[in-house]
């Protein structure tokens, strides 16, 4: 049998990690994951020192946030959609015509009374969402049941949503939005809990105040992720299925922790949580959701890993597709409007070269092209570590040029140490 | 005489070969020597070494990464890659075959050499070069014939074409017959014994005892990674190797079978299918089975008679167009058009092409295992990872996979392990019938005893059983009842205590006969 040589290493490998004493096992059974977070880290601090402290400033950190949520949102969409196989290039394309029929809605067409009701940011939000969704179904409708490639439909889709915009703006920026519709990228959570005053105003001293509701928020949320992790862990435990030694379960936990603390105080001493941040942070988590826990991501993995068996064992495989590439549309649509809403006016050149972002950052974060691997932390970690070096290399005043080539590079560099471990493995 | 030969015809010689991989030894102190114009056989179950061994010798492991010696023709060998032991003369063909589908005969018999001057192919050459080995190889075909349309065993045969392309002096085969018809395999090992007398020697790998002891001049035995014997041609026997390869006597190939069975549970009623690309070629022809509560019923027929093409146009229209015919479970007529409704109405099929059609590679045996029942490990969509633990402990047990945990990735199994976690993902989800499609092809001998077993308990259980397999013997030792299926039609059915291989075979060649 030409197979009978891997499993003794994979055995080999395999037995390593299930021996739960060693902690540099476990730490290098799992490299990648904790690998990613590492560069990450290394990259801020790289870029902290560069720019003299300028790029951990809470007003900074904000503002990574800000410019990179909706390539968070969109790399969601897109890490089920490289999971199962496919590729979507029009995701750039299709939020910039989202944007733009979200500032006709609201701003651009005068409405007859009766369908005035149109206008209002929540309507017209929904509206978007739901054009959004069924631009992305019709693509998947295609891709699945007519089973034309998705780098295909997707990149007809591009040039379609790319000329649609133009069209619809008649190749003019439309803004600026109603004030409730900018809340969306540019409002703050309120602060219902109060101000916290760390450091009062005083002769010399900087004042220290806190914005008390993200502080309890922030606090909140580490606690009950820290509960669930226990929970968790004493169940497999009770059960005998534990094998992560606890050192390693408690660092971990510990690490980040401190990380999202850090960064929650660090937002809190700005004007605290961004509207935009909650958002994402919801669909982070509905995202691990789905595809940890749901039978519907469990089936994109298998669909991804093996299409032919997967449909041998009873998953209907077209059905899902269509169901992944509406999701991304609707994912899209909301991208566009918060970039819209972030420029407070719809361009028709916006959202251009985005879906290179997205996708960079899913492969970044340990997809495999050919499907079946990925995950949501690994695309939202990836899609920090462009945004994070974005934003570090614009402060250096690195040209646009430079920031290209290293983006590039970087790109190149993630996937090649992926493919070089899998090998070495 | 050069002492360190014990033969003066050896042609090659590695001696104590020992390759680890990180926390195993594959290989420990192996030996083997190969004499010129033999078929030396090499035998050992799945995760003995054997492929192992051979990539040590064609230079897969390059020379520094084991330890031991290779001394080829006199001289000893440092082979750093596949080209380095090409141009010596031994060449390897792999059970995957590494054929381009859409390119030629021709094109793939010289890819990597192609017949050109200064890069500019000369297809004359390449076609009369290629005319030339066909015919070597026994093939008519026509060499601008893309190799996507030839049947799996001339494809095999085209590989060899390849092989005698390069000039070669020592061929190796690994598992050459697993996927071909008795008719294609007779004719290959024909073709290794003509070989023989020109003075090509091959190293044959193969889990077909009976086709070793036809050919073989001498058999080296591999188990755990070590030598176990070799043995010459007087000492061969089929009850000899496998007492060697397992180490143990096995009483008997075939666990004893005490069927129980009861009333009609499954009935195919003139089931017809025709070919997928070709509208007007019927695959199966108004064919018709029963099977009973309890009763393991065997499909024998050639490779191509339809037998997985009625299978997989049965479960849920996986194969062919314009279906039709009947499907009753226990007398009731069920809808079989969807996996979905087939998987729904208790119906399984665990595929003869495990690697391409059963598994998913790259994940674990947990999530295989689940995967045609998610329903079973969740509750409103939303997986109960215990509960799924549970179900991937307790069938990995009762099947005995043999793995670290149910975190192993499948890729990494050998094939006797990857068909348990197909039989436990089709267990998980519970079926009444159950349709196993070679079952036990290219597994080794103790792994296909372990699945004999589970068939056995299974039935015992009262379930219905459909197997499809090529190896006659198989069919004979743990059916109760066969069809016999040509060209689609069922040609013959018989109880199994009345069947034997020339009454099968009777019945297939008589059907041919009155066909043509």
């Amino acid at each position: 049998m030409s197979s009978e040589t891997a499993p003794q290493t994979a055995a080999a490998v395999e037995a390593a990690r299930n021996q739960p004493l060693s902690i540099w096992g476990a730490l290098q059974s799992n490299i990648r994951d904790y690998g990613l977070l590492l560069v990450l880290i290394l990259i801020m601090l790289f870029f902290q020192w560069s720019t003299g402290g300028t790029l951990f400033k809470p007003v900074n950190l904000t503002n990574i946030v800000l410019q990179n949520s909706y390539i968070i949102v969109m790399a969601l969409g897109m890490l089920l959609v490289i999971v199962a196989g496919h590729i979507d290039l029009s995701v750039g394309s299709v939020s910039g015509f989202i944007g733009a029929l979200a500032a006709m809605l609201m701003i651009g067409w005068k409405f007859p009374p009766e369908l005035a009701f149109m206008a209002n940011p929540i309507v017209a939000g929904l509206i978007c969402l739901v054009v959004g969704a069924l631009i992305g179904g019709l693509q998947g409708y295609l891709i699945a049941y007519y089973r034309i490639p998705a780098f295909i439909v997707t990149l007809a889709g591009m040039l379609i949503f790319k000329g649609l915009s133009l069209a619809i703006l008649a190749g003019k920026s439309v803004g600026p939005f109603p004030a409730e519709f900018q809340l969306l990228s540019a409002g703050f959570i309120p602060d219902f809990i109060g101000p916290i005053t760390l450091i009062p105003a005083s002769e010399g001293v900087q004042p220290l105040v806190l914005h008390g509701a993200t502080l309890v928020i922030g606090i909140v949320g580490v606690l009950a992720m820290l509960a669930f992790s226990l929970r968790g862990r004493a169940r497999r435990l009770a059960r005998g299925y534990e094998t992560e030694p606890l050192a390693l379960f408690v660092i971990k936990n510990l690490v980040i922790s401190a990380i999202i603390l850090f960064f929650i105080y660090m937002l809190a001493s700005y004007k605290g949580l961004p509207n935009v941040l909650v958002v994402m942070s919801v669909l982070i988590a509905g995202f691990v959701f789905i595809t940890k826990r749901l039978t519907f991501g469990r089936r994109i993995y298998a669909m991804g890993g093996n299409l032919k068996a997967a449909s041998l064992s009873g998953i209907k495989t077209e059905r899902l597709t269509f169901y992944i590439f509406a999701i991304m549309g609707a994912l899209a649509a909301l991208a566009g409007m918060i970039y819209a809403a972030r420029l407070n006016s719809a361009t028709p050149k916006a959202g251009q070269g985005l879906e290179l972002d997205v996708i960079a950052a899913v492969f970044i974060g340990g997809a495999s092209a050919l499907g079946g691997v990925g995950q949501v932390a690994g695309a939202v970690i990836g899609a920090f570590i462009m945004g994070v070096m974005n934003n570090g290399m614009s402060i250096m005043g690195v040209n646009i040029d430079w920031q290209q080539m290293i983006k590039g590079i970087v790109l190149l560099a993630a996937v090649f140490f992926d493919l070089y471990n899998k090998n070495k493995a | 005489m050069n002492e360190g030969y014990p033969m003066a015809d050896t042609i090659l010689e590695m001696r104590s070969i020992t390759k680890t991989f990180p926390g195993v030894k594959a290989l420990e102190n192996v030996n083997l020597d190969v004499r010129a114009g033999e078929i030396h056989a090499i035998v050992g179950e799945n995760g003995a070494g054997k492929s192992t061994l051979m990539k040590v010798l064609s230079g897969v492991y390059p020379h520094g990464s084991y330890d031991g010696q290779i001394v080829y023709m006199g001289k000893e060998c440092k082979f750093k890659t596949i080209r380095d032991s090409e141009h010596e003369g031994i060449v390897i063909i792999h059970q995957e075959l590494a054929l381009v589908p859409l390119l030629s005969i021709a094109e793939n018999i010289y890819l990597g050499n192609e017949q050109a001057k200064g890069g500019i192919i000369d297809w004359d050459e390449t076609r009369a070069g290629a005319r030339a080995l066909l015919r070597k190889v026994g093939l008519s075909e026509d060499p601008d014939t893309l190799v996507t349309n030839i049947g799996v065993g001339k494809q095999q045969l085209v590989e060899i074409a390849k092989a005698l392309s390069k000039e070669v002096k020592l061929l190796i085969l690994d598992e050459p017959t697993a996927s071909l018809s008795e008719k294609d395999s007779d004719a290959l090992l024909a073709l290794l014994i003509g070989f023989k007398q020109q003075g090509i020697a091959s190293i044959l790998i193969s889990h077909k005892l009976n086709e070793i002891s036809k050919v073989a001049d001498r058999i080296t035995v591999i188990r755990d990674g070590h030598t176990i014997e070799t043995l010459n041609k007087d000492e061969i026997s089929e009850d000899r190797i496998i007492t060697s390869m397992v180490g143990r006597s096995l009483e008997d190939r075939y666990p004893p079978r005490d069927p129980q069975i009861g009333g009609v549970v499954f009935e195919v009623k003139n089931w017809s299918v025709y070919h997928p690309q070709h509208r007007d070629r019927q695959v199966i022809k108004n064919l018709g089975l029963t099977i009973r509560k309890g009763e393991v019923v065997g499909i024998a027929g050639l490779m191509g008679s339809g037998r997985t093409e009625f299978a997989m146009s049965l479960f849920g229209k996986s194969y062919g167009q314009r279906i039709s015919g009947e499907v009753f479970l226990h007398g009731k007529k069920i809808d079989t058009s969807t996996v979905q409704k087939a998987v729904a109405h208790g119906i399984a099929y665990a595929t003869e092409d495990r690697k391409t059609y059963g598994l998913n590679l790259i994940d674990h045996i947990k999530h295989n295992t689940t995967i045609a029942n998610l329903m079973g490990v969740s509750r409103g969509g939303v997986i109960d990872d215990l509960a799924e633990m549970d179900v991937a402990n307790d069938y990995r047990k009762k099947t005995n996979i043999r793995s670290s945990s149910v975190y192993q990735v499948t890729g990494n199994l050998s094939g006797g392990n990857q068909q348990k976690v197909v039989l436990s993902k089709w267990l998980f989800a519970n079926p009444e019938v159950l349709i196993l499609d070679e079952p036990t092809r290219g597994i080794d001998v103790g792994a296909k005893y372990e699945i004999y077993t589970i068939i056995n308990q299974l039935a015992a259980q009262g379930k219905a059983i459909l197997v499809i397999s090529s190896e006659m013997p198989e069919l004979l030792g743990i059916t109760d009842r066969i069809y016999v299926v040509n060209e689609g039609r069922i040609v013959g059915e018989m109880p199994t205590q009345d069947a034997s291989q020339e009454k099968i075979m009777r019945a297939i060649v008589r059907a041919e006969g009155k066909a043509s």
